[in-house]
């Protein structure tokens, strides 16, 4: 289970450097490489960004999730719109999901009104989506398993028995 | 002078520990590794817990011995993680902290003058409070050619057969040892034919890394008990409790598990000091005991990776460490020409980590240093790459 062993160490810190990762999976450095390059190959890691906290920027960097509707046809299936809408650099991760709507979109851009329009211009018109539901994220308090706050000061005592 | 501390008082002086924490509290850029307790916070629901029960107002003293419920859950819980099998109604008391327990068994068993061993390097309270009782202290030290096993050679050389108890403390804080049960059973054998009695100091029980670790005989952990080795139950008392584990050291929650006679005579002095443990701590160690397995499963494998982590780089310094296998500590060499305390307070100086000198913690520490990785891997990263330069600087 080595490779899982990697994965998970690489999703708390992608910045780990392979050295630290073999010492604290009593890897050989050789080992970890082979583990991370093999996890490459076959497309379980599909690349490695940092988590951003945009609140601390003082650049406006707006996201909405976005919840789409669909309807099919026999020419047209779910991975036939979900193609469509990846292709958009303006959309940042786009899942089919249960429940009361079809697609889960998550759509970035520099302020409301791009947002606004890359909606109602681009999304809305595919053929195929019968309803958006556009929800402005206004604060994120945690992002892919990291915590966004401050964080809890470390009041233990400094030396203790 | 009408105030004047007792002799057994004024025996004791200030924990060597004390001058390390005045030092890294002037600063503030302190990387700390002397820290005993968990950098975890304690798991949401036992906090829950202790929220409702002060809602509901649930705020007056328990019975002596705890909460029936608790004393239950914590029957339930030896039994499937160690294989210790103590009834809830006398054998199991619980306490303010494992180190009530630990306080309470010098007061109930030693008498004065009596000899009590204790293996070397250990938590740096026992000894005084084998003092406060008005026993004698019998340093049984642990040699890092053992990987700071206790071996009966040990035993022997230090007279520990005349001592009345013996306490032991693994996996140990400060070394990170851990005894197997092959470890254990000559120590058995010797404390049944010397007639000792033991008291096992097992708070660290959770934290057992060994994969390889011979298996607790009954127990689902990879922590061996000495209580659960043939006769011994009846000679033994095993503490545990809530601190490390459970990242509960602030609620003060610990137990005793033992002989229903001994833990009445505990009970005895706990009933007049201390009444009853703190009730909202009561309520939260039993739902620590409910409903935090996975919580406790996640921070061991996180200790378990930063073990590894700084184990591999004070190597990789030229810094020679034992394989420490429990509790959260490492217990590496300092380099060849520096005594421990000059090592931990230069270091402190020149790189602003703090470590704590191994000879704080008895006989056999001397030339080591406890390091604590109870500390998040970013700090732990910078602050092993302050010891190398340090070590690189006076090499």
């Amino acid at each position: 289970m080595s490779e899982r062993e990697v994965l998970e160490l690489l999703r708390e810190n992608a910045r780990y450097d392979t050295a630290d990762i073999a010492r604290m999976t009593d890897l050989e450095e050789s080992e970890v490489e082979a583990a991370i390059e093999a996890l490459e190959a076959v497309g379980v890691i599909r690349g490695y960004q940092p988590v951003v906290d945009w609140d601390r920027l003082e650049d406006e960097r707006v996201r909405a999730e976005v919840e789409l509707n669909v309807t099919l046809d026999r020419e047209t299936g779910y991975d036939d719109i979900a193609e469509r809408l990846a292709r958009f650099p303006q959309v940042t991760a786009l899942r089919l999901v249960s429940g009361d709507y079809d697609f889960d979109m998550e759509v970035e851009g520099d302020s409301i009104r791009e947002v606004s329009q890359f909606i109602s211009e681009k999304v809305a018109p595919v053929p195929e989506i019968t309803q958006t539901v556009t929800h402005y994220i206004m604060t994120s308090y945690k992002e892919q398993g990291i915590e966004l706050g401050d964080g809890e000061d470390d009041d233990r005592l400094s030396v203790s028995p | 002078m009408t105030l004047e501390p007792a002799d057994r008082v004024q025996a004791v002086g200030p924990s060597g520990i004390r001058r390390f924490f005045e030092i890294a509290e002037e600063r503030d850029d302190v990387i700390s590794l002397g820290v005993g307790e968990p950098d975890f916070s304690t798991p949401w629901a036992a906090r829950d817990a202790a929220i409702q029960s002060l809602e509901h107002g649930r705020t007056s003293y328990t019975a002596n011995r705890g909460m029936r419920e608790l004393r239950e859950a914590i029957s339930t819980y030896v039994a499937d993680r160690f294989a210790l099998e103590y009834g809830a109604d006398e054998e199991i008391l619980v306490t303010a902290g494992a180190s009530e327990a630990v306080d309470l068994a010098f007061r109930a068993f030693v008498d004065p003058g009596e000899k009590v061993a204790i293996a070397q390097p250990s938590y740096i309270s026992y000894e005084p409070g084998v003092i406060f009782a008005g026993g004698e202290v019998v340093p049984v030290p642990t040699d890092e050619a053992d990987d700071f096993r206790l071996t009966v050679d040990a035993l022997e050389d230090a007279g520990a057969a005349d001592a009345e108890l013996l306490v032991l403390c693994y996996p140990n804080n400060p070394t990170g040892a851990v005894m197997s049960r092959a470890d254990l059973e000559p120590i058995a054998e010797f404390v049944r034919d010397n007639d000792l009695a033991v008291l096992s100091d097992e708070i660290y029980a959770e934290l057992t890394f060994d994969d390889d670790f011979d298996s607790n005989h009954g127990g689902s952990a990879k922590h061996t008990s000495i209580a659960t080795l043939p006769s011994m139950r009846e000679r033994t008392i095993v503490f545990n409790g809530f601190s490390k584990a459970h990242a509960m050291t602030g609620l003060r929650l610990g137990y005793a598990l033992g002989p229903a006679e001994a833990i009445a005579a505990m009970n005895r002095i706990h009933q007049y000091g201390m009444l009853s443990a703190p009730t909202t701590a009561q309520y939260a160690a039993l739902e620590a005991l409910d409903s935090c397995a996975d919580d406790v499963a996640t921070m061991v494998s996180q200790y378990d990776r930063r073990r590894r982590f700084v184990l591999s780089r004070f190597r990789e310094i030229g810094m020679p460490c034992f394989e420490a296998k429990g509790a959260f500590y490492v217990f590496p060499e300092v380099p060849d020409g520096w005594m421990a305390n000059e090592f931990a307070e230069e270091l402190l100086h020149e790189e602003g980590v703090a470590v704590v000198p191994g000879d704080v913690f008895g006989v056999g520490g001397e030339g080591h240093l406890r390091v604590s990785y109870a500390t998040g891997l970013e700090e732990l990263r910078e602050a092993l790459a302050r010891i190398e330069r340090f070590v690189a600087e006076h090499a």
